[in-house]
């Protein structure tokens, strides 16, 4: 496919949604549910392709972001044993606990790995044997499938010196909370294109049906996202809300299922503590009993205490979308990527990161 | 000798004796062993200097090693500013137990970019460290080189409208480090574009166009480095995405880990900052050299006083780019 066909065709979506805008005769507040979405949109510098009236937000779907201080600090302090090696996710290296984030951790000599997969954590379980290796399990149901994997060849493989800190969660309980606040300013939702290739669309039907709001599952090309955009503001015109797939070439409405087995046959949701939103029900993944051997937060007894926002913290507001980063008073002065205060400026998918990475302090 | 280095190799007796003038020095070609070099250059101009240590892991990776690294990159240092590179030192810290034979592959690789760079290693240093308190081999390298009357390179020299050249693709290096590091496999392999520039950037200097600066874009990639410049020159900079060489494989490689080439290293690229008015010229020139075969003209700077890199994506829209806070890390939702 040519370049040139391809900016053709951006151009001719640019150009539908700005008629179809004007069409709707109204604001239209979109959010991005997915961190990378939200990479992704100011990546293909899509923000400036819009009209006016679109606007953009970004939401709670960055798992580094939404881990709480006090499981980071739960973490750091396993990390902290000298018998227990820690295995994360590069991107939680940075992000703040209460006191220590695991990079300071693993400076001041705790052994904190990075990996670029769980079985990674496997293998070094394997090759580490007078070792307790823990796997730091972060991340959405894009992820948690490959932790149950990982779960599964341990138990076939007898490996009885690896555990997981589970503090993976769940996108729609997410939603739904976020839909009972309250003062949550969103017309149409952009939904995340891997975690609804492992649990299909279904999920978000009460988004449609309960809270009247277009939804669509898009996929990561400027083209597919702006066919998002584009069939979301169809769905606002003609107030027919629903849930549609635009990544249909990934995405099928039930999911994955032989993805969704293995991660039930591990796990099953509890709640869950999101930094900058607080205790949402059923919106973690704890462990099954019967696999309680592999749960960190038991086996090492681990104390998870979660601290009260930072002051002045607006990640809460943003992720709701009710503010933009640059309504934060804190935003780019005291909270820059260099020196984090919430979750939304931690990972480089978060929504802070992401604005001040592309459109400047 | 043993197949590995022991402490002994450091410590100044015959040992090390023997590792240096068997295994190294005639690699390098040096044959007096005084305590420094005496050098004596033939071309009249300032004196250009310059250090970098080297501590890539893994050691060895698709299309280069540390020891080639070591030498290009310190070459590049002196050939971006124009000068002409003539003579580095080789420091080596070693740890103990490193096999021998490693070394030797490290110390041929080293002797090869020489060759190709048409440089000499002239001095160096070898001690060697308990095991644990290094990884394998780290190298420091130090280049000297002469600057000839009349090139003047600068950041303070660019002026809106010059536009920005980059001399090849981009996103090589970094991804083949990457990938050895993480066990991931290509096909076909991603190889490091490491490379001594210096004989493009001699035809570059002597094409009598109004080069304003080079800059080789090495760690945090082309946007870092350009960004830096509009920095260091207080101008904004454009660049159009589409005009950047990114190979197929590399790209590939960067959607499947979520990275963005233009913030991976480079080690075989430069970017110049030229006289709108020479760019034609120039862009003949390095296209006419095998490492500049796939020169493109990328950006121009803008007139603007606010150092903002700008960039419009292939989708036509616009947007900033900043340097990389700390390290690029993938994705993992």
């Amino acid at each position: 496919m040519s370049a040139s066909a391809s900016r053709t065709r951006i151009e001719a979506l640019s150009e539908k949604i700005k008629r179809k805008a004007e069409k709707l005769g109204k604001p239209a507040r979109l959010m991005e549910v997915c961190g990378t979405h939200t990479m992704a949109i100011f990546r293909h510098g899509l923000r400036s392709l819009l009209p006016d009236a679109i606007k953009l937000i970004s939401g709670p779907g960055c798992p580094v972001c939404v881990t709480s201080a006090g499981d980071v600090e739960a973490a750091v302090e396993l990390a902290r044993n000298d018998n227990v090696a820690l295995a994360t996710f590069g991107d939680m290296m940075r992000t703040p606990g209460r006191k220590l984030s695991l990079a300071q951790a693993r400076a001041e000599g705790a052994d904190v790995r990075v990996v670029y997969s769980p079985l990674d954590a496997l293998t070094i379980a394997k090759e580490n044997k007078c070792k307790e290796v823990v796997f730091f399990g972060v991340g959405f149901e894009t992820t948690s499938p490959l932790t149950a994997a990982t779960l599964d060849a341990a138990v076939r493989q007898n490996i009885k010196n690896f555990s997981v800190f589970s503090v993976h969660k769940l996108v729609p309980p997410a939603l739904e909370a976020l839909m009972g606040m309250g003062d949550v300013r969103v017309d149409g939702f952009i939904l995340p294109g891997h975690v609804s290739a492992v649990i299909g669309s279904d999920p978000y039907e009460f988004l449609a049906r309960r809270h009247h709001r277009p939804c669509v599952v898009a996929g990561f090309d400027a083209e597919d996202i702006l066919s998002a955009i584009l069939m979301l503001l169809d769905q606002l015109i003609s107030a027919a809300p629903r849930v549609q797939i635009q990544y249909s070439r990934v995405v099928e409405r039930q999911g994955n299922p032989k993805a969704l087995s293995m991660m039930n046959e591990f796990f099953e949701p509890e709640d869950s503590f999101w930094r900058g939103i607080g205790k949402i029900p059923s919106s973690g993944l704890g462990f099954k009993t019967r696999f309680s051997e592999f749960d960190a937060a038991s086996r090492f007894n681990l104390l998870r205490k979660q601290p009260p926002n930072p002051l002045a913290c607006e990640c809460g507001e943003v992720l709701k979308g009710v503010k933009n980063p640059n309504d934060c008073k804190l935003f780019g002065k005291k909270c820059k990527p260099e020196t984090p205060v919430g979750p939304c400026m931690v990972s480089s998918e978060g929504s802070c990161a992401a604005y001040y990475k592309y459109l400047g302090s | 000798m043993s197949d590995k280095i022991m402490m002994g190799h450091g410590s100044g007796g015959r040992m090390m004796h023997q590792l240096i003038r068997e295994e190294i020095a005639p690699a390098f070609g040096i044959e007096s062993f005084a305590d420094s070099a005496v050098l004596t250059p033939a071309i009249p101009g300032r004196i250009v200097f310059t250090t970098d240590s080297h501590v890539v892991s893994p050691i060895f990776f698709p299309g280069s090693d540390i020891g080639g690294l070591a030498v290009c990159g310190t070459v590049n240092d002196l050939a971006v500013m124009g000068a002409k590179p003539l003579y580095l030192s080789a420091g080596f810290i070693l740890e103990e137990g490193f096999p021998l034979d490693d070394l030797r592959r490290v110390v041929r690789s080293m002797a090869e970019a020489a060759g190709k760079a048409q440089i000499s290693i002239v001095a160096g240093d070898t001690k060697v460290v308990e095991r644990g308190k290094c990884d394998g081999v780290y190298i420091n390298t130090a280049g000297v080189g002469v600057l000839e009357p009349g090139v003047e390179l600068s950041p303070s020299r660019i002026t809106p409208g010059d536009k920005i050249i980059v001399s090849g693709p981009v996103g090589n290096h970094g991804i083949a480090v990457m990938a050895k590091r993480s066990g991931l496999t290509f096909d076909p392999p991603i190889m490091s574009d490491a490379a001594p520039l210096n004989s493009l950037t001699e035809k570059m200097v002597k094409a009598e166009v109004d080069i304003k600066m080079m800059r080789d874009p090495t760690r945090g990639g082309l946007a870092t480095t350009l960004k830096e410049i509009a920095l260091e020159s207080s101008l904004r900079f454009f660049l159009e995405e589409e005009a950047v060489p990114v190979p197929p494989g590399v790209r590939g490689a960067c959607e499947l880990l979520g990275l963005d080439p233009f913030f991976v290293a480079n080690e075989g690229i430069l970017i110049a900052i030229v006289a709108r008015n020479g760019a034609g010229e120039l862009l003949k020139t390095m296209r006419a050299d095998p490492l500049g075969e796939n020169a493109a003209v990328i950006g121009e700077v803008s007139p603007e006083r606010d150092a903002k890199l700008l960039m419009r994506a292939k989708t036509g829209g616009t947007l900033i780019l900043d340097m990389l806070a700390g390290e690029q890390l993938p994705r993992i939702c």
